[in-house]
């Protein structure tokens, strides 16, 4: 048993590291459909051809393509993405700034998705198939459905703009003085310093749009906690528990819900794809310093590789997070098949 | 969005027996209300769909500069937009776009997905292995990412848009086809086809696909209203479908300045997607119900 889980890890964390090799191939694969000559966008029209040609050369475009894959693999791995064609500075500079802020906003709207989703997901299994389960599923559905881009809009023109309730898109007030710089986190870096009034700030920044991001989330919580819950309550203990002449109440919150809880918890790791590419939408509309707005700023400027460095690092973050979410369904479930 | 909130490995939906999608879609419909609901507006959207010429009130394109921001009226049941085209008329042919942008999307991804999946599940060894590591170097991409990436290459259209969406849903239809040819080859059924002589393209198109349609079925229900976010979406922050397209996204992004006091002209819209998206996930959830033998048992 042990010898056949550490083999599932080893077999799994393999994987992971051959599925971002593929990715940096796909990714390298994309920079060469490119129509526009990267050179020329690079220098600009109007350059001269021997100019052209010798960045060419000392970019390496002059040399046969598994070579310039080799040289590419060589530049990622030490940690070179290539130069912004809008800033100016390295791909890699640009992600570092802009990552703790989707960081923050995303693990705020997992927290929204889970105080939504778990309740909800509850009141569902409790009253499987009556009207509050219905009501539930549309609800938790709902938030899978809805467009995220209108919601955020009419949430800040409705609590910002006409009422004034909740503050309007960034991070902070440009009245706060920001804490000093420490995670990039502003929540957090306030928190550190001891700020209350700029953490105070940050967090009310911080509701609509971790808000709008994790209801989306809602529904799979929802799904999960609804149906493990089904699934344990059919369970002998929870049965005996039952014959003990103990309230439903306290078997379902006492022990049916403990240990449902456990696939919720796991799988909402693999929301966390979806929240990557939900922060797009998300941050483009609350100007969110993160990289989902920076995918935004470099598409529109045909900025390649700032594109292709979210779309790696993006990839990457994902493939990890599916390998920790699979390792701890492994701990935790001794039922699953290593395959 | 990306086609959100569905757990990307999709073994999980394969089945101990195969069932046919008619049989499937009828127990689920029967069974609940909210299915029942979402099978309806899914059928409406498609009328519209099917019929936006004689439904909508006058061309999509159609501008009246004179009355631009007009509010709802019996003339122009959703208002008029910022170059006085008709709003209800917009939304109308727009259910054309999305509904078929759906279909078209599901269509491509589970033609590659079919036959990326029969090859791996049928022919096995090393072309299993090597078809399954690509699944899951595309399945590393979020769908919105890749296609903002694609976008960005080429260049922004609604086209190129459904394409990329498309490159990052077959590996799904893969998955789910391999598990359910590997469930279903050892079948007395399909031994009995070999035993008469049918050669492995016979049994696979007549025997193996159409047993392992139902679980393709429910996850393209499923899959279905996540892709037309995702465009809807990129349409939204210019990446996808052009102006003066009437696309829902486009007409949402078009209205987000007078959101507050033309709200008609992004609402409408907005509602649209809302319903047709929650249309197919109703439907697919219910579908899916009826599928997964862990909730079956607990009626």
């Amino acid at each position: 048993m042990e010898m056949s889980l550490a083999r599932y890890l080893a077999r799994r964390a393999a994987l992971t590291v051959f599925v971002v090799f593929g990715v940096t191939l796909i990714t390298f694969a994309l920079t060469h459909v490119v129509p526009a000559d990267p050179v020329v966008a690079y220098l600009g029209d109007h350059a001269p051809p021997e100019l052209v040609e010798k960045v060419r050369h000392q970019i390496g475009l002059d040399r046969p393509l598994p070579v310039q894959y080799l040289l590419y693999l060589r530049d990622l791995l030490r940690g070179d993405l290539g130069i912004s064609i809008m800033d100016n500075r390295p791909v890699s500079h640009d992600l570092g700034q802009y990552l703790p802020a989707t960081v923050e906003l995303a693990t705020s709207a997992m927290v929204v998705a889970i105080l939504i989703g778990v309740p909800t997901g509850i009141v569902s299994a409790l009253y499987k198939d009556s009207w509050p389960d219905q009501a539930a599923r549309v609800f938790a559905l709902g938030g899978t459905s809805l467009p995220v881009f209108y919601v955020a809009l009419l949430l800040l023109g409705v609590l910002y703009s006409r009422f004034g309730v909740l503050p309007g898109p960034g991070q902070l007030s440009i009245y706060t003085p920001p804490p000093p710089h420490l995670t990039g986190m502003v929540a957090v870096d306030a928190l550190v310093a001891g700020d209350w009034a700029a953490l105070g700030d940050a967090l009310r920044h911080l509701v609509l749009p971790a808000f709008v991001l994790g209801y989306f989330s809602t529904g799979l919580v929802t799904r999960m906690t609804r149906s493990s819950l089904l699934e344990v309550m059919r369970q002998d203990y929870v049965r005996t528990a039952r014959a003990k002449g103990m309230g439903e109440r306290r078997v379902v919150l006492r022990h049916a819900l403990r240990n449902a809880l456990l696939p919720t918890v796991t799988v909402i790791g693999l929301t966390f794809g979806d929240l990557l590419s939900g922060s797009v939408l998300t941050e483009t509309i609350f100007s969110w310093p993160g990289i989902g707005r920076y995918a935004t700023n470099s598409v529109t400027n045909v900025d390649v590789p700032a594109v292709l460095g979210v779309t790696l690092v993006a990839a990457v973050i994902y493939s990890v997070f599916n390998l920790v979410t699979d390792v701890v369904y492994a701990y935790l479930d001794p039922q699953i098949r290593y395959t | 969005m990306s086609t959100p909130i569905s757990i990307r490995r999709s073994d999980t939906l394969s089945l101990p027996l195969a069932r046919s999608s008619t049989d499937v879609a009828w127990r689920a419909l029967r069974r609940s209300p909210l299915t029942l609901a979402g099978a309806v507006i899914v059928a409406l959207f498609a009328l519209v769909a099917l019929l936006a010429p004689w439904i909508a009130l006058q061309s999509p394109l159609t501008q009246d500069l004179a009355h631009r921001l007009t509010g709802p009226s019996p003339a122009h049941p959703f208002g008029l937009d910022s170059l006085g085209r008709d709003v209800f008329s917009r939304v109308v042919y727009g259910a054309r776009i999305s509904v078929v942008s759906g279909v078209l999307v599901v269509a491509t991804a589970s033609a590659f997905g079919i036959t990326a999946g029969t090859v791996a599940g049928w022919v096995g060894g090393w072309w299993d292995e090597a078809l399954m590591r690509l699944t899951d170097m595309f399945l590393a991409f979020p769908s919105l990412i890749l296609a903002m990436a694609i976008s960005a290459i080429l260049r922004p259209s609604l086209t190129n848009a459904l394409l990329a969406i498309a490159v990052t849903s077959w590996p799904t239809y893969a998955r789910l086809i391999r598990a359910q040819v590997l469930s279903l080859r050892s079948r007395d059924y399909i031994d009995a086809a070999r035993a008469q002589g049918a050669t492995d393209i016979v049994i696979i198109v007549r025997h193996l696909i159409p047993n392992a349609l139902a679980p393709l079925l429910v996850q393209a229900t499923l899959n279905i209203g996540g892709i037309i976010l995702t465009s809807a979406g990129l349409s939204f922050i210019g990446f996808g479908a052009q102006p003066p397209t009437p696309e829902w996204g486009l007409m949402v992004s078009e209205g987000r300045t007078f959101l507050m006091d033309q709200w008609w002209v992004a609402t409408f819209p907005a509602l649209a997607i809302l319903l047709l998206v929650l249309g197919f996930n109703l439907l697919g959830d219910g579908v899916r119900d009826v599928l997964d033998p862990r909730l079956r048992k607990m009626g």
